[in-house]
């Protein structure tokens, strides 16, 4: 009982926060209804037993992802969206669309789901951060390496990437006007 | 006593929040974020099915698809920035170099 | 123990020469071309006389001489070798296109000296001689058909050496295609041969057909195969309806003329149904047929060659005139006869057509006759030699034509396959063809010289002048051929030998034919030969009565009769006919329908609509690349949809 409750309650509110996100027109707005997405999402795993999986979600797209946005909207100086036809028209398209498709999956998946399984609380299935730690260090461990090396690479990719235009060296600085890049 | 059809049901409802997001926005940034938005969807998917079939697995590949998430935001912004040097505009419409 | 006669050397020497002077000739100086081109066919020409001295020698059961020297086809059980065949007929032929042959060539040293490719004239010839002399002594149809295909080409080359000039090229192109048509015939006679006998062999072919029986019903095997091989030499030796390259093919230079369109080439047609009489003698309908041919081509040609006034196409028709009466000898089974002509034929038709080029010579290319005349004083060697070859053709006794002729006439009469309905045409085209030769030789060479004498002296030379000693020289020697050559064949009836005919009999044996020629008696063939005698001699007067006695007959007459006159002239038109009935079609069919319709419309019309439907598949396609990130974006979502869509679908199954 107290799931089903717990569960709509964080739904809503993930729901809520995701149409906020479409509907409002600021990006600085979007990025803040995201975080509240992710929140919720974070209390939906923790209803699931997945206490590391919350916990990262918090500390890593909440907590890191989202201020590099952040930090991106402020840097970049970003401004309202200006409303034109075809932002309307896709609109109007749109709404119905998503609301298909999303009727559509929810009707599959609601009547087609054979194992109706329940979800509780209980101490038997939990997703610690020891039987996660004891998959990823055994099982998985050559993906876990690669991904390192996929953050290093993208550490790189990103430094090179948004660096000032024509050299890595850093000859001016992101205030002057912008050098257009030589054909 | 939640069915895990009801968890799968409001990811498929936040992926297609996602996906009119990044069909409706023009500003780089909120497409960005839609697509995170899909991401996140996905992640609850996978921990739904994890419970579902009492592996951990499924959890263990939330954990991986965070890891790319974020490499991918990295990357993705800072590509955004560098758009935003040559074409001074955030609105993807006005992002058509490629265009024939 | 077979002695080695190294025939091979005969056709293969004058090869030689023609790789030689073809390759290299263009940057020899023209006295190496000549000796090149001369001294080939001359040794070609020794040797021939060499074999013959061996083969008089050779006793009777060697003959005849077969040697093979390579295989060439070998599929099954089907073989072909190169190799030679050497009987009597192939001897007479040899020695007969060496010969004359060798003089030719002596004769063009002379007559081409001025003329631009010198060497290439020369190369051909000797092609020629190869082909001609490889034709000749095969020892089985295929090699015998290399050799026939190569005189057509030599003849094409030729014809067409002036090529530039367009009537030329043009004469040697018909040329070479109506002789296709015939070659069409011989073809399915080989295929015909290779199916039911399985081989080309002379060696295993004639004695295997000489097994079979007479085809008297008029249809079979044997009768096919012999009208197929007539076709083929219909179009070869120009008879009735593939005769009509033969006047145009008068383009080429003129000892060309002699060589291969008098002497040589077209005989080769009544070469082959002379090697084939094994078969024609079986089927009496093809021989009926050949008869029939060669009989109404004597007559047809002989009566355009009345009313032509270019010197060189009135020797053309006589040619094809003379050409139907070998056919008629072939036709009556009187193959010796054929093949004594054949021999005759060369010495004074060769000799002819040399004496007309020496008169072309000296009038610096004049070939229109209403333009010569009174010849005789100025070109007294060509006059007497042209003089003694136009009594030969005219079949006048003693001299060569009459024996030859007379032959063929008295075997067209009382031969079991003749008739007096032959006999009477060949007289009739005998009195014809005496008329238009003294016709040629009084408006050549007697009365006043009606033609322009400016245009005579543009050669360098001042005057109307002889030809030079190197022309000279092989006009008497041919005048003299002419005049003694048929006396090989002195008929008995008059008290010779008959050598010719003893000396072909082993090739030619068929002992009913000869019994019954021999028992029409000799007092009826003394009278027969009178009266074509007398038939010559009515030509020679009525030549002499209309272009010697009273010059305004030949206008009065023409104008009288009309449009018989414009008709004969005019060659019956039958050019123009074939150029309706077939050409035109032809050409119409190939542009109209082939070209247009089937190569621009369908062919090319496919590649380039293929292209343009690319081209306007990418142009509707192309809207896909806008360059809008969101465009693609809606793209991308519309094809992951359908794809969950389809999983949707698979999963709901």
């Amino acid at each position: 009982m107290l799931q089903l409750v717990l569960f709509f309650v964080f739904g809503t509110i993930a729901v809520a926060a995701a149409v906020n996100l479409l509907a409002q027109r600021h990006p600085i707005n979007s990025a803040l209804s995201l975080v509240v997405v992710m929140a919720s999402v974070a209390m939906l795993f923790l209803l699931m037993g997945a206490e590391f999986l919350a916990a990262i979600q918090v500390i890593v797209y909440a907590g890191a992802i989202m201020v590099l946005f952040v930090f991106v909207i402020m840097l970049l100086n970003a401004g309202e969206e200006e409303r034109t036809a075809g932002s309307r028209v896709a609109k109007r398209l749109g709404f119905p669309a998503v609301v298909l498709l999303a009727g559509l999956l929810a009707w599959t998946l609601l009547t087609r789901n054979q194992h109706p399984a329940t979800v509780e609380l209980s101490g038997r299935f939990v997703g610690s951060p020891v039987a996660i730690a004891q998959l990823i260090f055994r099982d998985f461990l050559l993906p876990f390496e690669v991904t390192s090396v996929l953050i290093l690479v993208a550490i790189m990719g990103a430094v090179v990437l948004a660096s000032p235009a024509g050299t890595t060296t850093g000859r001016g600085s992101p205030e002057q006007p912008p050098a257009k890049r030589e054909e | 006593m939640v069915p895990v059809s009801y968890y799968l049901v409001l990811s498929a409802i936040l992926f297609a929040l996602g996906v009119v997001g990044f069909l409706i926005k023009r500003n780089l940034i909120t497409l960005f974020m839609s697509i995170e938005l899909m991401l996140n969807a996905v992640n609850l998917a996978f921990v739904a099915f994890a419970w579902q079939w009492k592996s951990l697995n499924g959890q263990v590949f939330v954990f991986f698809v965070m890891v790319v998430a974020a490499a991918e935001a990295a990357v993705g912004l800072a590509i955004i920035i560098a758009v935003f040097r040559t074409r001074e505009t955030l609105n993807v419409d006005r992002v058509n170099l490629l265009k024939l | 123990m077979k002695p080695h006669l190294h025939l091979w050397l005969i056709p293969l020497l004058p090869l030689a020469g023609a790789a030689i002077n073809g390759l290299l000739g263009r940057r020899f100086p023209q006295r190496v071309v000549t000796l090149v081109g001369n001294t080939f066919v001359g040794a070609s020409c020794a040797m021939a006389w060499w074999v013959f001295a061996r083969f008089l020698s050779l006793p009777h059961e060697m003959l005849p001489y077969v040697r093979d020297y390579a295989v060439w086809i070998r599929a099954g059980d089907f073989s072909v070798s190169y190799g030679v065949y050497l009987d009597q007929l192939s001897m007479i032929m040899v020695l007969v296109v060496t010969s004359v042959g060798f003089l030719i060539h002596i004769y063009s040293i002379g007559y081409m000296a001025h003329e631009g490719g010198y060497y290439r004239f020369f190369a051909y010839l000797n092609l020629f001689m190869f082909f001609m002399l490889t034709l000749v002594l095969a020892n089985n149809y295929l090699v015998m058909f290399i050799g026939w295909e190569g005189v057509g080409l030599a003849s094409y080359l030729l014809i067409g050496f002036f090529f530039l000039r367009d009537s030329a090229a043009s004469a040697g192109k018909k040329a070479f295609i109506v002789n296709r048509i015939g070659d069409f015939g011989f073809l399915i006679a080989l295929f015909l041969l290779i199916k039911h006998f399985g081989s080309l062999d002379f060696g295993h072919l004639f004695p295997a057909i000489s097994k079979l029986g007479v085809e008297n019903a008029g249809a079979g095997l044997l009768t096919a195969i012999g009208l197929l091989l007539m076709m083929g030499a219909a179009g070869k030796s120009a008879q009735l309806p593939l005769y009509v390259w033969l006047p145009d093919a008068m383009e080429g230079p003129t000892p060309v003329s002699a060589l291969i369109h008098a002497a040589t080439m077209v005989t080769a047609g009544v070469y082959m149904v002379a090697r084939s009489n094994v078969i024609f003698t079986r089927a009496p309908s093809a021989m009926l047929a050949v008869a029939i041919v060669g009989c109404l081509t004597a007559l047809f040609a002989a009566t355009i060659g009345m009313a032509q006034t270019d010197i060189k196409k009135v020797l053309a028709y006589s040619t094809i005139s003379q050409l139907g009466y070998m056919f008629l000898a072939c036709g009556v089974a009187a193959f010796s006869a054929g093949i004594f002509h054949l021999m005759t034929h060369a010495f004074f038709k060769g000799l002819l057509f040399l004496g007309a080029g020496s008169v072309i010579h000296a009038l610096n290319g004049e070939q229109d006759m209403r333009r010569m005349g009174g010849l005789r004083k100025q070109i007294p060697w060509t006059f007497w030699t042209m003089t003694a070859a136009t009594f030969a053709i005219a079949g006048i006794f003693p001299f060569a034509g009459f024996f030859s002729k007379d032959e063929i006439l008295w075997n067209a009469f009382a031969s079991e396959h003749g008739s007096w309905i032959f006999w009477s045409i060949g007289l009739l085209t005998a009195f014809l063809t005496s008329f238009y030769m003294f016709r040629l030789w009084f408006l050549t060479f007697f009365g006043e010289f009606r033609g322009d004498e400016a245009s005579t002296r543009e050669h360098g030379h001042g005057h109307i002048h002889e030809s030079p000693r190197v022309m000279l020289i092989p006009l008497a020697i041919l005048a003299v051929l002419s005049v003694i050559g048929g006396w090989i064949g002195w008929p008995e009836s008059i008290g010779g030998m008959q050598r010719f005919d003893h000396f072909l009999a082993p090739v030619f044996s068929s002992h009913a034919e000869e019994a019954a020629v021999a028992a029409a008696g000799h007092s009826k063939e003394l009278l027969l030969a009178g009266v074509s005698v007398l038939a010559a001699l009515l030509g020679l007067f009525f030549a002499w009565l209309l272009y010697q006695c009273r010059r305004d007959l030949p206008d009065k007459i023409a104008s009288a009769l009309g449009g018989l006159y414009i008709a004969v002239r005019d060659k019956y038109y039958v050019d123009e006919g074939y150029a309706a009935a077939f050409v035109q079609p032809l050409i119409k069919g190939s542009t109209y329908l082939l070209w247009r319709g089937v190569d621009a419309g369908a062919i090319d019309a496919t590649v380039n609509e293929s292209a343009e439907a690319a081209q306007h598949v990418s142009d509707a396609l192309r809207h896909m690349q806008s360059g809008n990130v969101r465009s693609y974006a809606g793209w991308v979502a519309a094809g992951a949809a359908l794809v969950i869509a389809y999983m949707v679908y698979l999963g709901v199954r």
